[in-house]
């Protein structure tokens, strides 16, 4: 089957949105696929909306902006309501329930709420770790990357920081686990 | 070899470290900055040069003087700095100084906006500085051909002694994609009989652009011109794709060749013959190759992050042969595939 995902993920600036996605575009390496990674850039800052784009497939990527992305991260309400109205009609979109409102998009089933930062902050044990319960979250629902190659992207993308690598798995594998 | 997901502008670095940068002269600007960055903590640890120029003008003409003295130097910036650097950068084309300098792309004009932009193709091209001069221009399109690039950059402005340009932009800077680094690092490097290094022991010698003799300048333009005919011979790269057939052919480098490319596989499952040519080289330009296409029944378009600059080039190469369309966005706006296909499947009925 072809592999062709277009993933964005968004947050505030500091929750590691960018990071998220540099995991997915790792682990999609580890899998022996094609992908690129762009960034929102420049005039980012702490406390205000950041974004990355991945593409993964099994061809040569051509655009790397996302002109109809088929996955979403959204750890924040201002993502949740910038990007919505871009996805795909079948788009996998993840929204963080600790920080949204479900009630406000409850007529679009697209979207399925999880507690993300609820999740990091009681279930692995430290807040920062959001983004990658996202992470597990998402590639539950996606053709790629699997769970495995995004363990092992995990190690490549902490090399320099070893010691944070189990929370990181812990993280990870909350999220691909969390029933609602 | 397993392959490192880097940003544009980290592989750029990388090429040109593996090549034999001896120095790297900055000065900060968004999107480009990773590239002053890494080299100043890469550099130092290389025991080579990096220093943060005061501006973006003593940065370029930091780069003439290196190279003067034979080493390899390279300077980076983005479109507003780039137009500062203008002045060295006509110099070194007097002096035939083999200068490497980065154009990593942002919107004009003036200081502009930070987004990925093909603005400056004009100024690359057609000059930007002043006199009858040509920099060797490519345009790479991925993280892996910035890699490329940057490891034979050096290569051909010494085989010419003539200042190469890397014209990227925001996006191909700014995004990261796995990288191959494969390329052994460059050592030994020939003698070469003009540089300046001291003439202890031999003939002194000069390198100038004042050429106030009678005549002299000229003469000097005209070697000059018989050089950029011979780079013309010898250096014109570019990429086809899917055009053996196509009877809508785009033109498009960097960024927007691969927005193309996208539009191009959705047209042909559509059944439309759509193809590319993507020009590497934007100076030499891919003329006799686009020429090759302009066939009975083929239409082209090129498609730019600007409001039509290279569609001139194209429309001299086609030479009337075959209509010549644009499509274009400026300031920052993405065209988006679905802009290029509309055009194609406007082109081909």
């Amino acid at each position: 089957m072809k592999i062709y995902e277009e993933i964005i993920s968004a947050g505030f600036g500091g929750q590691g949105v960018l990071l998220a996605g540099t995991l997915i575009a790792q682990a999609a390496i580890e899998q022996d696929l094609k992908t690129t990674w762009f960034p929102s850039y420049g005039a980012e800052m702490r406390g205000g909306t950041a974004n990355s784009t991945v593409i993964i497939s099994d061809e040569e990527i051509g655009s790397p902006v996302a002109f109809a992305p088929s996955a979403l991260i959204a750890l924040n309400r201002p993502s949740l309501e910038r990007f919505l109205p871009k996805m795909k009609e079948d788009a996998v979109v993840i929204a963080n329930s600790s920080l949204i409102d479900s009630k406000d998009f409850e007529s679009d089933k697209r979207i399925k709420f999880i507690p993300i930062s609820e999740i990091a902050d009681k279930e692995v044990g430290n807040i920062k770790t959001a983004n990658m319960v996202a992470v597990g979250a998402l590639i539950k629902h996606l053709q790629a990357p699997s769970l495995d190659s995004c363990l092992k992207a995990l190690e490549t993308a902490f090399y320099a920081k070893p010691k944070v690598i189990p929370l990181n798995i812990k993280a990870v594998n909350a999220g691909y686990n969390y029933k609602a | 070899m397993v392959k490192k997901l880097v940003k544009g502008n980290i592989a750029l670095c990388e090429g040109a470290i593996a090549a034999g940068l001896d120095a790297y002269f900055g000065y900060p600007i968004t999107p480009q900055n990773e590239v002053p960055a890494y080299m100043s903590r890469k550099m130092v640890e290389l025991k080579r040069v990096f220093i943060q120029a005061e501006s973006e003008l003593a940065a370029a003409n930091m780069v003439l003087g290196a190279c003067a003295t034979g080493k390899r130097a390279m300077t980076s910036s983005s479109s507003p700095g780039i137009s500062l650097k203008q002045e060295a950068i006509s110099y070194m084309a007097g002096m035939e100084v083999p200068g490497v300098i980065v154009n990593v792309q942002r919107g004009g004009p003036g200081l502009g906006n930070i987004s990925g932009s093909q603005a400056d193709y004009f100024q690359a091209v057609k000059g930007g500085g002043h006199g009858d001069y040509h920099l060797i221009v490519f345009a790479p399109a991925n993280a892996q051909e910035m890699y490329e690039i940057a490891y034979n950059a050096f290569d051909i402005a010494q085989k010419y002694r003539n200042p190469v340009m890397l014209l990227c932009d925001g996006i191909i800077g700014q995004m990261m994609e796995p990288v191959d680094f494969n390329k052994e690092p460059k050592t030994k490097f020939e003698y070469r009989d003009w540089i300046l290094d001291g003439c202890k022991g031999r003939e002194p010698r000069s390198l100038k652009s004042l050429l106030m003799e009678d005549g002299a300048l000229e003469k000097h333009n005209l070697d000059l011109q018989k050089k950029y005919k011979l780079i013309e011979e010898n250096e014109v790269k570019a990429e086809l794709y899917q055009v053996e057939d196509a009877e809508v052919i785009i033109v498009a480098y960097g960024i927007s060749s691969r927005i193309s490319k996208n539009a191009i596989k959705q047209a042909r499952e559509k059944g439309i013959k759509a193809g590319l040519i993507r020009p590497i080289t934007l100076w030499p330009f891919p003329s006799k190759i686009i020429a090759s296409y302009a066939k009975p029944g083929v239409k082209f378009f090129s498609v730019e992050f600007s409001l039509g600059q290279m569609v001139e080039d194209v429309k001299l190469a086609v030479n009337g042969k075959c209509p010549v369309d644009f499509l274009g966005r400026a300031g920052g706006g993405i065209v988006s595939d679905k802009d290029v296909l509309n055009k194609i499947i406007e082109l081909a009925k």
